[in-house]
C-alpha cells in the first residue's frame, strides 16, 4: 500500500490530566494525491489528530503510520522533507524578512554548515511565486495582513518541496476573498500532484473543494466520505449542536444555520 | 562585509589595547618587542605571561558571554533572557560566599565553587521545567530560575549577615567579576569547556532559527525539537558556568550584545552567533583594559565598566532602531 499518505487504526488519545479521551477509536485512510478534509465543531479533536498524525505526539493506543513507518518514529528532517504544515498560528519571537521567513522552509534539505545553494534560492522564489507572495519578499513579517502572512506560511511549506500538504484552520483570519483565494491554491496544488489535508470549521466552504470529507464529533469520526454522501441534515445539526437549513450550492449540500427566532 | 570588517577591526583592536596598557607604562614599540620575546625578562613576563592571557581571557569570556545570551532568547523566545536568567549568577554566588565562609582557601577554591554552585542551581531548574517526565517546559525554565536565584539570594544573605564583613569582602568583589586571576592557566581551562559547547551551538544556529518560530512550527520544519531544546540548555549552562568560574558574574554582556547584534544584523543565527562573539568579545577586552587603568594601581569591577559604558551605546541603538 506505497499509495497511503496517513493510516490510522483503533486511534485513541488523552491529554494528561483529561477525563475524556481527545480521540476515540479514529480509523483514517489519506491515499496520495487526495485532498482531504476534516471538519468540526471547536474541540472536537482535529487539530489533536493532526498532531497524532504528523507524529508530534503518540497515541495512548492503536497506531498511527506516515508513509508506511509509524508517525513518531520520523526523523522530523525527514519528514519535513514530505509534509508541508501550515500551523494554526505562529508568532515569532523575532522578526524576519519575508525571504528569510520561507528560506526556513529550507532547513530540512540543508546540511548543519551547509550554505545556502541555487537550488534553495530557487525553491524559495518558486514556493512565493506559487503562493502570491513575492511582491512581499522583502517585507518583514510582522507588517504583514492576516492573508499576507498566511500567504508567506504556505509559500514556506512549499518551499519545503513537501509530497502533501496539511492545514490546520488557514482560513480563520482571512476575510472572503483570501479564503477563496487559499484553498484555490490548495486545490490548485492537489490537481498537480500534491496531497492536501485541510482541517477547518468551515463545513461550507470545504465540502466545495474537497474530495473527501471527515466529520469529528468529540473525538470520533461521525461520518467521512465524499461531501454529498455525508454532509446530511442530521449528522450535521447533531455535530453542531444547532439547527441548520441544507441548501445545495456547486452540487455540494451547504448549510445555513437557523436564527433562534425561526425555530418552531 | 562591511559591517564584517568593522567587527574584526573591533576585535584586533580591543585585543591590541588589552595588550598594550596596564599599571605598567610601557611604550608601544616596547610591547611589540616583548611579544616577540625580546627585551628585558620582566617586561616581556608582563606581556607574555599577564596582559595576552588577560585580553585574550576578557576577549573569550565576553564572546562567550554573549553567544550564550543569544541562544536563550531563541530558546526561551524572549528577547529579554540572558546567561544569568535561568539561576546560575544565584547559584554561583552561593558557591562562592559559602566557599569564604566555611573557610576554604587556594586559587581554585573560589571558582571551583561557583562554578559547582552554578552547576547545582542549573541541574535544579533543569529538574523543574521538565514536565510530563519528558518535555522541557521553557516557561517553566524562566520561572525556575526566577524562584533558585531567589532562594540562593535569601541564603546569601544569611550567610553575609552572620560572618564578619571582611571575610566576605573578597567574595563580593570577586562576585562582581574581573580578570585579576587570568593566566596561561585559566585561559586553557577556560578553553576546554568553552569550546565542544560553542561550536555545537554554532552548529545548531539555523535551527534556533526555526525555535525562534515557535516550538510547533520548529517540529514541522524538521528540528528534533526536545533533544535540541536540551542541547542548548546544558551547553548554554556548560559555558556560563565556565565563564563564571574564571571571571565571576559580569552582567550585561549577554544582553545587550545579542541584542545590539540583533539590530545591526538581523536575526539570522548563522550570522548572529558569530557576530555576536565577535562584539561581545571587543567589549569585554576594551571593558578590562579600562577597568584596570582608569584608576590604576586600583581595578574597577570589570562589570561597572561593561555597563557604565555599555548602556548609554545601547540606549542610543535602542532609540535609532525604534525610529
Amino acid at each position: 500500500m506505497g499509495k497511503l499518505v496517513f493510516a490510522t487504526r483503533d486511534l485513541t488519545f488523552q491529554f494528561a490530566g483529561a477525563r475524556t479521551a481527545t480521540i476515540r477509536d479514529v480509523d483514517l485512510s489519506i491515499s496520495r494525491g487526495e485532498l482531504v478534509g476534516i471538519v468540526g465543531p471547536n474541540g472536537s479533536g482535529k487539530t489533536t489528530l493532526l498532531r497524532l498524525l504528523l507524529g508530534t505526539i503518540v497515541p495512548d493506543t492503536g497506531s498511527v503510520m506516515a508513509f508506511g513507518h509509524p508517525a513518531s518514529q520520523w526523523k522530523r528532517r525527514d519528514l519535513a522533507r514530505r509534509v508541508g504544515v501550515v500551523t494554526q498560528s505562529e508568532e515569532p519571537a523575532f522578526p524576519l524578512r519575508v525571504r528569510q521567513a520561507v528560506t526556513l522552509g529550507r532547513y530540512a534539505h540543508l546540511g548543519p554548515f551547509e550554505a545556502l545553494g541555487a537550488v534553495d534560492r530557487d525553491a524559495v522564489a518558486a514556493a512565493l511565486t506559487r503562493a502570491d507572495a513575492i511582491h512581499l519578499a522583502d517585507r518583514w513579517t510582522a507588517t504583514l495582513s492576516g492573508g499576507e502572512w498566511q500567504r508567506v506560511r504556505v509559500a514556506r511549506a512549499l518551499a519545503q518541496e513537501p509530497e502533501v500538504l496539511v492545514l490546520d484552520e488557514p482560513t480563520a483570519n482571512l476575510d472572503l476573498r483570501h479564503e477563496m483565494e487559499l484553498f484555490e491554491l490548495v486545490t490548485d496544488l492537489v490537481r498537480h500532484g500534491m496531497t492536501g489535508l485541510i482541517v477547518s470549521h468551515h463545513v461550507n466552504l470545504v465540502a466545495r473543494f474537497v474530495d473527501r470529507i471527515v466529520v469529528m464529533h468529540e473525538g470520533r469520526i461521525a461520518a467521512a466520505g465524499q461531501p454529498n454522501d455525508v454532509l446530511t441534515l442530521e449528522v450535521l445539526e447533531r455535530v453542531f449542536a444547532w439547527p441548520l437549513e441544507i441548501v445545495r450550492w456547486d452540487d455540494v449540500p451547504q448549510f445555513v444555520p437557523k436564527r433562534k427566532s425561526s425555530v418552531r | 562585509m562591511i559591517r564584517w570588517s568593522a567587527l574584526g577591526i573591533a576585535a584586533f583592536a580591543a585585543l591590541a589595547i588589552g595588550v598594550l596598557v596596564g599599571p605598567a607604562h610601557l611604550p608601544p614599540g616596547t610591547v611589540w618587542h616583548a611579544v616577540l620575546g625580546r627585551g628585558d625578562d620582566v617586561t616581556v613576563a608582563i606581556v607574555r605571561d599577564l596582559r595576552i592571557p588577560r585580553a585574550v581571557l576578557a576577549f573569550s569570556v565576553g564572546g562567550s558571554l554573549a553567544v550564550t545570551g543569544a541562544v536563550l532568547q531563541a530558546l526561551v523566545r524572549n528577547p529579554l533572557a540572558d546567561p544569568y536568567l535561568l539561576g546560575l549568577s544565584g547559584g554561583a554566588g552561593l558557591g562562592a560566599v559559602g566557599a569564604i565562609a566555611l573557610g576554604l582557601s587556594g586559587t581554585w577554591a573560589l571558582p571551583a565553587a561557583a562554578a559547582f554552585g552554578a552547576l547545582g542551581a542549573i541541574i535544579l531548574v533543569y529538574r523543574l521545567a521538565i514536565v510530563a517526565g519528558a518535555v522541557l517546559d521553557t516557561r517553566i525554565l524562566l520561572l525556575g530560575g526566577v524562584v533558585v536565584s531567589a532562594f540562593t539570594s535569601a541564603i546569601v544573605g544569611a550567610i553575609m549577615a552572620l560572618s564578619p564583613a571582611e571575610q566576605l569582602r573578597n567574595a563580593l568583589l570577586w562576585l562582581l567579576g574581573g580578570f585579576d586571576g587570568a593566566s596561561w592557566l585559566t585561559l586553557t581551562v577556560f578553553a576546554a569547556y568553552a569550546v565542544f559547547p560553542l561550536a555545537l551551538l554554532y552548529r545548531a544556529s539555523r535551527q534556533l532559527d526555526l525555535l525562534s518560530l515557535g516550538e510547533e512550527p520548529a517540529a514541522y520544519l524538521g528540528a528534533d525539537v526536545e533533544p535540541l531544546k536540551r542541547l542548548l540548555y546544558v551547553m548554554a549552562s556548560v559555558l556560563t558556568a565556565a565563564a563564571v568560574a574564571v571571571s565571576g558574574i559580569i552582567g550585561f554582556v549577554g544582553l545587550v550584545v545579542p541584542h545590539a547584534i540583533r539590530m545591526l544584523w538581523g536575526h539570522t543565527h548563522r550570522a548572529l552567533l558569530p557576530a555576536a562573539f565577535l562584539l561581545g568579545g571587543s567589549l569585554l577586552a576594551g571593558a578590562d583594559a579600562l577597568a584596570r587603568t582608569v584608576f590604576a594601581p586600583l581595578t574597577l569591577p570589570v562589570g561597572v565598566v561593561t555597563a557604565v559604558i555599555g548602556v548609554p551605546v545601547f540606549a542610543v541603538l535602542v532609540r535609532r532602531w525604534a525610529s
